[in-house]
């Protein structure tokens, strides 16, 4: 199959599909690889590196979408584009299918397959092919470095010669793909950074990225279906927002990433809370697209407001850092390619029975099939809600410490008062000599034990060559009787007598080599 | 040379032999203590020999002789990664001893033994034998399936418990019948049974379990011993033996503690019975190469390498040892986390590594080491599966929930050198293969490794 990817036509998209490095990685699955010219330049790659990666060059679109099978892109295709594919055509890319229904029913009615980039469920297994997940990174890195643009002051503290500086502090709302990667970035210039989220179960995420968790004391759990949240009951807003009223005239930089699919953002830092932010204060948005976050926000803009905080609404953020977005999406459509071509023989298989391939086609053989049967796993490994017991208390855990120490004290006694009765059976009956032997054996058993515990467990092996060389002193044994008038006792302690020789040397011997090993660095 | 002076010897080996086992705390103090021991056999053998009750008979200096030198030759030959099957043959002479011992004391009794002092004597017999002879096939049996000659796989026989308890019943009845004098056949019977009980009672254990059996034997080795000295009325056997016998016994609960496993249900054979459906694993476990990983350990700053069986399987040893100087020249921080039950022997990875000249102060417990995955940047498992398995703290289903595990998932990124998708001996699908964080090296742990080498340079 040729797998084409045409100059993108959105205004100042500066991404692309196809990269050197994923034509190679696609010539190996036996397709082969076609850009129209140019396509590259804005992410930083010139035709000439394509074609030493062995892609053709086509003049015009138009050309392109004659000479391709697949037409692989960033955008969503516009009116011109769809009416260029044809049944025997398949097209990946971003789409946004529940918003574009026109578009869907075009694509769907030249019966070219469609496969929607935005679609592809969030499981581990597609996640090499997560393109959402891998634009939100970025958007989440760019968030934080256009914040430090628009802001005044360091993210670190210092102390100077020229007097102190305090840390910026970084308010993360959302913590999806894009707010861990903000949550990274701004831990890594230096920031103190809090964050929040409506799921409760991303807590330790945050956590582990350096960030304070913000902790709403409310029954409610926010997590939806496939990793996203769900909107929040108004009791919720009313304590996230008091939490929210809190935190602004303390916060230098707020960014907000909160999303809930299928509908418009939610408003969650309406314009009293921008008055309350110190002046020169940042506020990113990155839900500027859906309406944005922020009561104030222009989405494609920076706006500057009265009491001097600045809103940021740009919507393009990984196309903002096309080269690294470009390299991540078409490593994205590769992993899409490589799903789609499971022989490796250059021949697409759009397999409806596949639940990720299934979940990302949008329109197949002239229907249309979104929306997907519903995702069945959840993203996030949400505990199956057992009926996990109580948290015991430290009383109730005193207890039960003291419970048990009472009952290893009773099981010892116990064993003591059994083994006395036993002693003193067996003292009845058995000779003296006997008796005193038992005492020896019961002594050193203990002993044994107690210099056991000791030894360390990286010497485990040669303790076993030692006990091995010393458990052969039952050569006495054998040579108290090697001597005796039967001729077989002879014999056989004769025999002993030499494989505990064996034991003896083998077993010293094998432990003082392997003891010479043990050398310290 | 009188009696008490031969006692007096005596008492100093017990002593010297306590010293020698307790040396065993540190590296450095280990070298001397074996002296201590030598010395403590040294004695106790001369001393006996010198002693009134040896007179010094034809047999006698030939055969020290010729076994010295099997077993000089025996410890210069052996590898490390056999030392589990030399362990195991050198327990099974023991018990050879002991039976031997035993019997030689039927046929020859200490004269004017009556009444209890013989039914006593008798007893020892008995009980000598009977733990003699199981040490012995039971060894046997488990030498032959470490050194690979016999099926590593647990035998199952239907009803084997049933069959256990019948052979002990027996035992016990012929030795009541014994001690009422009904023959030495009884004697010769109940040793007959024993052997095979000691065979069946190891062939239906395998696998991951070894490292227990080879532990018990050593532990029964021990109680043999003993129970010879009972018999022979000697206090350095009895000291010596339940030393030995403590010894092998706290080796198998340490071990049955790190598999969370009953150690009946150890010695009996089998897994617990597993009380539902376990977990469904989902993911997909990502493949990668020796270049990525190459790259990715240049990067890393700190390493923490998981040995397992398959890395003696593979010989890797020195090649992991060479990429540990090579990363530490670097600056970087290698260290080894040891599971109590990797290998086949308990401490075997240590030896393993201190063989390919390992530093010993870098080679952790799990214990120590455990809170350090979380800042570790990469993990590197060779031939380990069931003692990196998260199912066992995650999964209440499996079969190893509660088994102490290393916990390698919480570091930032984990490379498994496997031979290929194949489970673990405990046939549990692994979940840490599927976690975001794994990449799977295929192909074998020593070839895999020198390509890195030779990928990273020196």
């Amino acid at each position: 199959m040729k797998i084409g990817a045409p100059v993108e036509s959105a205004a100042d998209e500066a991404r692309v599909a196809l990269t050197p490095d994923s034509a190679r990685q696609l010539a190996k699955l036996g397709h082969s690889c076609i850009i129209q010219k140019g396509a590259g330049k804005a992410a930083g790659f010139s035709d000439d590196t394509y074609k030493e990666a062995g892609v053709e060059i086509a003049a015009t679109a138009a050309a392109l979408f004659k000479a391709a099978d697949v037409i692989i892109k960033v955008q969503r295709p516009n009116d011109a584009e769809l009416k260029r594919l044809s049944a025997d055509k398949t097209l990946i890319s971003f789409f946004w299918p529940g918003q574009n229904e026109k578009a869907l029913k075009a694509v769907a009615s030249t019966g070219a397959s469609a496969i929607a980039m935005d679609m592809v469920p969030r499981i581990s297994r597609a996640q090499k092919m997560d393109a959402l997940s891998s634009m939100a990174n970025i958007a989440g890195y760019r968030a934080v470095i256009e914040a430090s643009n628009n802001f005044g002051r360091f993210f670190t503290g210092q102390i100077t010669a020229a007097g102190k500086v305090p840390p910026a502090k970084v308010l993360v709302i959302g913590a999806g793909v894009a707010g861990l990667a903000a949550i990274g970035t701004a831990q890594s210039l230096g920031a103190i950074v809090r964050a929040f989220d409506v799921r409760p179960e991303v807590a330790e995420q945050i956590e582990s990225m350096g960030a304070e968790f913000l902790m709403l004391e409310f029954d409610e759990d926010g997590s939806g279906d496939g990793g996203y949240a769900k909107p929040a009951s108004p009791e919720f807003i009313e304590k996230e927002m008091a939490l929210f009223r809190e935190q602004a005239p303390e916060i230098d930089i707020v960014i907000t990433t909160a999303l809930i699919p299928g509908r418009p953002a939610p408003k969650l830092w309406p314009a009293e809370m921008v008055k309350l932010m110190k002046p020169g204060s940042v506020i990113i948005d990155l839900a500027a697209e859906q309406g944005g976050n922020c009561d104030l926000t222009v989405a494609h803009k920076i706006i500057e407001t009265d009491n001097g905080v600045k809103i940021v609404g740009y919507t393009d953020f990984p196309s903002r850092m096309s080269a690294q977005s470009s390299t991540l999406y078409a490593t994205n459509i590769r992993h899409m390619l490589d799903d789609l071509t499971p022989e490796k023989d250059g021949v697409l298989n759009v397999n409806m029975d596949d639940d990720v391939i299934r979940g990302a086609t949008i329109a197949h053989q002239g229907d249309v099939t979104f929306p997907p049967p519903p995702p069945k796993i959840q993203a996030i490994g949400k505990q199956a809600s057992a009926p996990t017991a109580p948290e015991p208390t430290a009383q109730e855990k005193a207890a039960a410490a003291l419970a048990a120490e009472r009952a290893s004290g009773r099981r010892q006694v116990g064993l003591l008062v059994a083994g006395g009765l036993f002693m003193a059976l067996l003292g009845g009956y058995a000779p003296a000599a006997f008796m005193q032997h038992l005492i020896v054996f019961a002594l050193s058993c203990f002993v044994g034990f107690q210099v056991i515990w000791n030894v360390s467990h990286a010497l485990h092996t040669p303790l076993m060559a030692i006990t091995n060389a010393i458990s052969g002193i039952i050569i006495i044994g054998a040579l108290l009787q090697i001597d005796s008038p039967t001729g077989i006792v002879g014999i056989l302690a004769a025999v002993s007598v030499l494989i505990a020789t064996i034991n003896i040397v083998g077993g010293f011997m094998v432990t003082r080599r392997m003891l010479a090993m043990f050398q310290k660095s | 040379m009188s009696v008490n002076f031969v006692t007096a010897i005596y008492i100093a080996s017990s002593v010297l032999f306590i010293l020698a086992l307790g040396g065993l705390s540190n590296q450095e103090k280990a070298k001397r203590a074996v002296w201590y021991g030598i010395i403590g056999m040294a004695l106790a053998i001369a001393g006996t020999i010198l002693g009134p009750n040896v007179t010094i008979s034809t047999w006698l200096l030939p055969m020290l002789g010729i076994g010295a030198i099997i077993g000089a030759i025996v410890a210069m030959r052996v590898e490390m990664t056999g030392m589990p099957q030399l362990v195991a043959a050198l327990h099974s002479f023991v018990g050879l001893a002991a039976v031997f011992i035993g019997l030689n004391s039927d046929m020859d009794p200490p004269a004017g033994l009556m009444g209890a002092e013989l039914i006593i004597h008798e007893v020892e017999i008995f009980v000598g034998v009977f733990i003699g002879a199981i040490t012995f096939t039971g060894s046997v049996i488990a030498y032959g399936k470490l050194s690979g000659i016999l099926n590593g796989k647990p035998l199952t026989l239907p009803g084997r418990h049933a069959l256990n308890l019948i052979m002990v019943l027996a035992c016990i009845g012929l030795g009541a019948m014994y001690v009422n004098h009904a023959g030495p056949w009884t004697l010769w019977a109940m040793t007959a049974i024993a052997f095979i009980f000691g065979a069946h009672l190891v062939l239906a254990i395998g696998g991951a379990d070894m490292p227990v059996v080879v532990s018990m034997l050593n532990s029964y080795s021990g109680w043999a011993a003993a129970a010879t000295g009972f018999l022979l009325g000697n206090d350095l056997l009895i000291v010596t033996g339940a030393l030995v016998g403590a010894s092998g016994a706290i080796l198998s609960y340490i071990m049955c503690r790190a598999m969370n496993r009953n150690f009946l249900s150890v010695i009996l054979g089998g897994w617990g019975t597993s009380t539902g459906p376990q977990m469904e694993v989902e993911g997909e476990m990502i493949a990668t190469d020796v270049a990525s990983v190459a790259s990715d350990i240049s990067e890393a700053s700190s390493v923490i390498i998981v040995p397992g069986y398959g890395m003696a399987v593979a010989q890797a040893q020195s090649a992991v040892s060479e990429l540990t100087r090579r990363l530490r020249d670097r600056g970087k921080s290698v260290r080894f986390a040891i599971h109590p039950v990797a290998g086949r022997l308990p401490g075997h990875m240590n030896v393993l590594l201190a063989e390919a000249k390992v530093p010993y102060d870098i080679v952790l417990e799990m214990d120590e080491i455990n809170e350090d995955f979380n800042d570790t940047d990469i993990v590197i498992i060779l031939g380990a599966n069931d003692i990196v398995n998260p199912a066992a703290q995650e999964d209440p289903n499996s079969p190893i929930a509660g088994m102490p595990v290393l916990e390698v998932w919480k570091a930032r990124q984990v490379i498994i050198s496997k031979r290929g998708q194949g489970r673990g001996y405990s046939g549990i699908e692994n979940p840490l293969f599927f976690k975001d964080n794994s990449r799977m090296l295929y192909g074998d742990a020593k070839s895999s490794l020198d390509q890195i080498l030779a990928e990273i340079g020196s």
